[in-house]
């Protein structure tokens, strides 16, 4: 099955990137734009979605000063993707 | 004594780590894809960009076999050196705690810099002084340290020297044993008065002089 | 079929008497195929169709010359059985569209050729243009986002990048400029060339998969019916991936150590096509290619974009039967894809199989010696081309302020807030990282060293293209001369703009023939180079801006010599027949002129005595300090030995010489223990923190130092 992982700094760490997008946007006339932070996607096929966290906490993030989020296939669409 | 060097795919400076250990002793380089450490006395995990900074700069080179053998040599009191990658790879792999973040200014950064020795008490900086100044290169964009835990440090930059942003100016640590020692300044390239200064030498030479003229096995 | 076929071949850029010869050589129309194959080997971009036969002009002889021009790259002999490899490449319409990816895939492009030779990839420089930075968005947008393409393609794949130039002109505001540069070390045995031989040999694709890269134009011959929101599937923007690259490299170089290649060729523009139509042509063989065998990253690709594509990250090898297996082994332990595709064979047709069938047959002769070459038609303008740019100074300033000013100016600042972004000291060659010196110094295994520099001026050039072009060559040369370098040999880019205008045409024949004259003069070849054409906007062309990149040596990299000045009380003397303009300077510039009015004429045997004085001062170390007097002229030049040294100076201008005029490579600042300097005129001595130009101004080294940093770091927005 298909499933999203999302991968983002961990609350509190300094977060460069997410701070230059942040400034960046009322210079383009975007305001009212607050706690931007980058992260990473992951997408991937998977026969057996239980081993997913496993997955994270090993090798897709480092849970040192990473959060993570698992997203499957219908969460997905739940959340209004372009089915591939 | 002999050095062992880590190659992996996308390593840089691990033929400069190779020549700056042969000055203070022999030094052969180890494939990644080996399970193997030809009876090396000390393992230098090198700079570059090993797997390409893939996923996370160290991520998916901590996987690498050698790196197996690695960890049981650190766990038996070996020498281990992580190098710029090397210390991300030796941080992602949990032999050294905390972990390297992108510098502050998002930006790669190559400047020579005044490190301070914090801790001269270390296998890695028993031939410096406490205190002593250290002018050594930088090049990284993911340099910046963080440990949410207090860690053993042996190396800071000196004031107004912090290039990335580093918790505390934290250029070096060691783990708590003091046998694996990491740091994002690159003494190999501080070994030669032709190319720059030679201060990086010392922590080559403290190495050796930890282990004693033993002959390489 | 006939209006079809019409309109097929100009969408493609052929013009109908290009496309009628085609057919007269061929005796019947082309295919798909073919025709999609040919608009490519006959563009300008790959067949040099308005500009190969003016480069005959160029010298291309030496002694120490053992590749000269045609093959990836030129190499110069530099004793100890080592050869280095060099050339310059533009990438500047790829970086007009998409800087990072133009810029990266640049550079990794001019690694290719280098390897390709044979040589280890051993520094890159760069040269940029842009338009006004501190006035454009968009020029200090292209800035960062092409400078940080440099630097994470150059960093991540362990080769320094050791100097460079940069540059903010009005005329390159819509057509900016990214010419990157590669040297590479080889023994001289493992040197390659890319004529495929051996009917029977085998034709092996190595490294990344082959997508839809770079089609573009071409895509009107696609069969597939494409609709909208297509557009992915066909990226115009080719994206470049050093750790791939990287582990080619390590690949290629080992399969040349083992002897294993009767020939290497790396795929750039126009991709399969060229490669293997040079190959074949080289070696005055044919090649059969099987696309079904080539790796694709696509699904559904056909045989016209498989040979068409422009796909990073591949080269491509001849290889003895026999031998297959050892080189797919080597390739398999550097994770590098090799794929046997074709073979080599009699009678010098280029064949395009798909599985059994042929997809397309012609002869190579047709793809690489039968596209007309034009001459160009070169009329000098009578009217100005360039308008002036906007006035920075009233003129009514005080020569200590001008001076400030031009310290400050984007063209003449510190770069350090772009060389801080590139890995210099990898690879552990570097005896001189950027601004310790006018050229980079790299040592070889015996204490010898390189140098090199790249240099151009385009504002000059369009003044007076011949004179213009030759300065680049002098000042180029100088610049080795200060670190102690004699000139082995040159690689050339002439950025130009649409040639098929007279006046274009004009700067152009003008250019090559200034560039010919200097090389005749001080004796160095021209072992390679590469032509960008068509940099012109509704407004008008760019600067005629040929980029000049030297390789030297010198006996002793620990005596290489630097810009500072050193000891208090040394003397600084003058040397060289230095008598500047002020057209074409930049201070012209900053006074609102445009570029007009006579540059100073070249006395070659005085230039070469210059160069040799200098060269052997430094090489004795009777000079401590060796700096060229180039933008800005007497004052500025001095005032950087200043601020490399961290001493002042208090000299005197030489009588007539004008502060900030200039005459690039036909000046220098020297400075050494008197004795030392006797036969040089001497001008002043060294000491104090002040900067003191008799009758004409006195500032503090400290306000050198920051008006120097600040100019380009404004434009950079450091942070840290």
């Amino acid at each position: 099955m298909r499933a999203r992982v999302l991968v983002r700094p961990k609350a509190g760490i300094l977060d460069p990137q997410g701070q230059a997008v942040e400034r960046a946007l009322p210079a383009l006339g975007f305001v009212g734009v607050r706690n931007v932070h980058v992260g990473r996607l992951i997408e991937l096929d998977v026969d057996d979605p239980a081993r997913l966290p496993e997955m994270c906490e090993r090798l897709l993030a480092n849970p040192l000063i990473e959060e993570y989020e698992i997203l499957t296939a219908a969460q997905s669409a739940a959340a209004g993707d372009r089915p591939r | 004594m002999k050095f062992g060097v880590v190659r992996f795919p996308g390593s840089c400076d691990d033929v400069d780590a190779l020549t700056a250990a042969e000055r203070v002793g022999e030094a052969i380089m180890l494939w990644h894809a080996e399970r193997e450490l030809h009876g090396v006395d000390a393992v230098i995990v090198p700079g570059g960009f090993s797997y390409g900074d893939y996923l996370r700069a160290g991520a998916i080179a901590r996987f690498a076999p050698v790196m197996e053998e690695v960890a049981e040599f650190a766990a038996d009191g070996g020498l281990v050196l992580g190098i710029c990658n090397g210390f991300q790879v030796l941080c992602e792999a949990g032999l050294l705690p905390g972990a390297l973040l992108p510098n502050v200014s998002l930006r790669f950064v190559c400047r020579q810099v005044e490190l301070q020795v914090v801790d001269a008490g270390s296998a890695f900086t028993a031939a410096c002084e406490p205190g002593e100044r250290l002018s050594i290169p930088v090049k990284h964009t993911t340099g910046r340290y963080y440990s949410p835990r207090p860690v053993r440090v042996l190396l800071r930059y000196a004031p107004g020297e912090n290039p990335n942003g580093s918790q505390d100016d934290i250029a070096g640590v060691c783990n708590e044993r003091g046998n694996v020692f990491g740091l994002m300044p690159h003494p190999e390239h501080a070994v030669d008065p032709l190319t720059g200064s030679t201060d990086g030498l010392k922590i080559f030479e403290s190495m050796r002089a930890q282990l004693g003229d033993r002959v390489a096995v | 079929m006939a209006t079809g076929s019409l309109s097929r071949h100009r969408a493609l850029g052929l013009t109908d008497y290009e496309y009628a010869r085609i057919g007269e050589r061929l005796g019947r129309e082309p295919n798909d195929v073919e025709l999609a194959m040919l608009s490519l080997m006959w563009s300008e971009h790959c067949a040099y169709k308005h500009s190969r036969k003016l480069l005959r002009r160029l010298p291309t002889g030496g002694p120490r010359v053992v590749l000269g021009p045609g093959e990836n790259a030129g190499a110069v002999d530099v004793g100890g059985g080592l050869a280095v490899a060099f050339k310059v490449e533009s990438h500047n319409h790829p970086s007009a569209v998409e800087p990072f990816q133009g810029a990266a895939t640049g550079v990794g492009g001019i690694l290719r050729d280098v390897f390709a030779v044979g040589a280890r990839p051993i520094a890159v420089l760069d040269s940029l243009r842009f338009g006004e930075a501190a006035s454009s968005e968009r020029s200090r947008y292209l800035l960062e986002r092409v400078v940080a393409g440099i630097g994470h393609y150059g960093n991540s794949i362990g080769v320094p990048t050791v100097g460079g130039e940069v540059y903010f002109e009005g005329s390159y505001e819509h057509n900016c400029l990214v010419n990157a540069m590669c040297l590479g070390l080889a023994p001289r045995r493992r040197l390659i060339r890319s004529a495929a031989t051996g009917p029977g040999n085998v034709l092996v694709l190595l490294g990344a998969l082959t997508g839809r890269d770079g089609i573009g134009g071409a895509s009107v011959l696609a069969s597939a019916e494409l609709g909208e929101g297509d557009e992915a599937k066909r990226p115009s923007v080719q994206i470049g991936d050093p750790f791939s690259e990287k582990k080619l490299m390590e690949c290629c170089l080992e399969l040349l150590d083992r002897e294993l290649l009767v020939a290497l060729q790396d795929l750039g523009a126009a991709g399969l096509t060229s490669s293997v139509a040079e190959m074949a042509s080289k070696g005055g063989v044919g090649i059969d290619v099987d696309v079904s065998r080539v790796p694709p990253r696509e699904a559904g690709m056909e045989p016209f974009e498989i040979m068409i594509s422009e796909s990073q990250e591949r080269m491509l090898c001849v290889v003895a039967p026999e031998r297959v297996g050892e080189v797919l082994a080597v390739c398999e332990r550097w994770e590098t894809l090799a794929t046997a595709i074709g073979s080599v064979t009699d009678g010098g047709r280029l064949r395009v199989l798909d599985g059994s069938g042929v997809v397309g047959d012609l002869p190579v002769s047709v793809l690489v010696d039968d596209c007309p070459l034009y001459d160009l038609v070169a009329v000098r303008p009578s009217d100005p081309v360039y308008a002036p740019p906007p006035a920075v100074l009233t003129g009514r300033e005080s020569p200590a302020d001008v001076l400030l000013a031009l310290l400050g100016a984007p063209n003449i600042a510190s770069r350090r807030p772009v060389y801080e972004q590139y890995d210099s000291i990898v690879q552990s060659r570097t005896v001189r990282r950027p601004d310790d010196a006018d050229a980079a110094v790299l040592v070889l295994p015996d204490g010898s060293a390189i140098a090199v520099s790249i240099d151009g001026n385009g504002r000059r050039v369009a003044c007076d293209p011949r004179l213009g072009a030759a300065e680049a060559v002098y000042e180029c040369a100088a610049n080795l001369a200060c670190v102690g370098a004699e000139p082995l040999g040159l690689t050339n880019c002439l950025n130009f703009g649409n040639p098929e205008k007279p006046h274009v045409a004009w700067q152009l024949v003008e250019a090559v023939e200034g560039i010919a004259e200097a090389c005749e003069a001080l004796g160095v070849p021209v072992v390679g180079g590469n032509v960008s054409l068509y940099n012109e906007a509704p407004s008008g062309p760019i600067f005629p801006t040929p980029v000049v990149g030297i390789v030297g040596w010198l006996p002793d990299a620990a005596r290489a010599g630097r810009i500072g000045f050193v000891q208090e009380g040394d003397a600084v003397a003058l040397v060289g027949p230095f008598a500047p303009s002020l057209s074409g300077s930049e201070v012209e510039k900053l006074r609102g002129r445009p570029p007009a009015g006579r540059l100073p004429s070249a006395d070659a045997s005085a230039v070469r005595d210059a160069l040799e004085a200098v060269r052997s001062g430094v090489r004795t170390e009777a000079l401590r300090s060796a700096h060229d007097i180039a933008e800005g002229g007497l004052a500025v030049a001095i005032a950087e030995c200043c601020v490399a040294g961290g001493i002042g100076a208090r000299v005197s201008a030489p009588a007539g010489v004008e502060l900030f005029a200039e005459a690039p490579g036909r000046g220098f600042l020297v400075s050494g223990p008197e004795p030392a300097l006797a036969d040089f005129p001497i001008i002043g001595r060294v000491g104090g923190s002040e900067l003191k130009i008799a009758g004409q101004l006195t500032l503090p080294v400290s306000s050198l130092r920051e008006a120097r940093a600040r100019g380009l770091a404004e434009l950079v927005q450091i942070r840290c």
